[in-house]
């Protein structure tokens, strides 16, 4: 039940969301992110627990050097999904706590949940199975 | 084994004769101590075994404490990933001999479903330690990990002759 989509530029993220929280939206679903080759798109998902209802809020930053500010300080919960952010898509979180990987071992090379990652290790599927 | 009686009687003495090593094996084999291993769905299967429907414990088998310093078996239940194999390695070598390796599942066997496109996943954990019985399945039943230690028992028996 989105109730609200919202597309921002990198920059405004933060107010946007400090916004949502003094307005109700105090609980941080998820942080997600969506690799389209030519830049990387940020998903936040709020919801109101009062109401019900949920915003999501949508932001589009650079590929090269990708960053974007921590919002920590506002949801506690951001911390692990920024990490996770970290670990598969390379994209650094400003003002982050303890900015390492989550899931993948220390020593992992790469960010593998980009399209143009490959490894010598990974066997690719044969035949053509979309 | 080879049983002589002293003299015929209810009560009468009973000398066993064999070889110490048998006399070992038999005893290892009535009573598995396994390291239970729940990294993926199939824990769920492991542990129906080992609880009151299946019941491990009618074949000796000890279910559900996991240490290694009195562990017979490892039962790698599910998907071995990158992360997990050193932790599965070390503690295989913190185990006694002897030891001996269940790898239970697709997954455990060869990397299952994970074998193609996977970046994190190790292509079956005999790439890491030896094992001694595979069980496929995605997920087996439990009554094909009953099967798994009763084949189990049967190599013990033979490890001696």
């Amino acid at each position: 039940m989105i109730k609200r989509l919202i597309g921002i530029k990198p920059e405004d993220l933060k107010m946007t969301l400090e916004h949502l929280k003094n307005e109700g939206f105090i609980y941080l679903s998820f942080i997600t992110a969506v690799d389209k080759l030519k830049s990387f798109e940020l998903y936040y998902r709020l919801v109101n627990p009062e109401s019900g209802e949920c915003a999501v809020v949508k932001t589009e930053i650079d590929r090269e050097e990708p960053g974007i500010d921590s919002v920590t300080d506002l949801f506690k919960g951001a911390n692990w999904h920024e990490r996770e952010i970290y670990d598969l898509f390379g994209i650094k979180f400003k003002g982050h706590p303890e900015l390492r990987r989550i899931l993948l071992y220390d020593g992992f090379e790469g960010h593998p949940l980009r399209k143009d990652w490959s490894s010598p290790d990974v066997e690719k599927r044969p035949g053509d199975f979309v | 084994m080879g049983i002589r009686h002293s003299k015929p009687g209810p009560l009468a003495p009973v000398i066993y004769l064999t070889k110490l090593d048998r006399l070992f094996e038999w005893g290892r084999k009535n009573s598995n101590w396994p390291l239970p291993w729940g990294l993926a769905c199939c824990a769920i299967e492991m542990m129906a075994t080992f609880a009151s429907r299946y019941d491990l414990d009618r074949f000796g088998v000890l279910g559900g404490f996991p240490s290694p310093r009195q562990s017979d078996t490892i039962i790698v239940a599910g998907t071995v990933t990158k992360k997990m194999a050193p932790v599965i390695k070390r503690l295989y070598e913190q185990m006694p001999e002897p030891k001996y390796v269940i790898a239970m599942g697709n997954c455990a066997v060869s990397g299952g479903i994970y074998y193609y496109d996977s970046y994190s996943v190790v292509k079956g954990v005999d790439k890491i330690i030896p094992v001694d019985i595979y069980i496929p399945g995605c997920p087996p039943r439990p009554e094909a990990l009953i099967d798994a230690f009763l084949k189990l028992r049967q190599k013990i028996e033979s490890e001696g002759r």
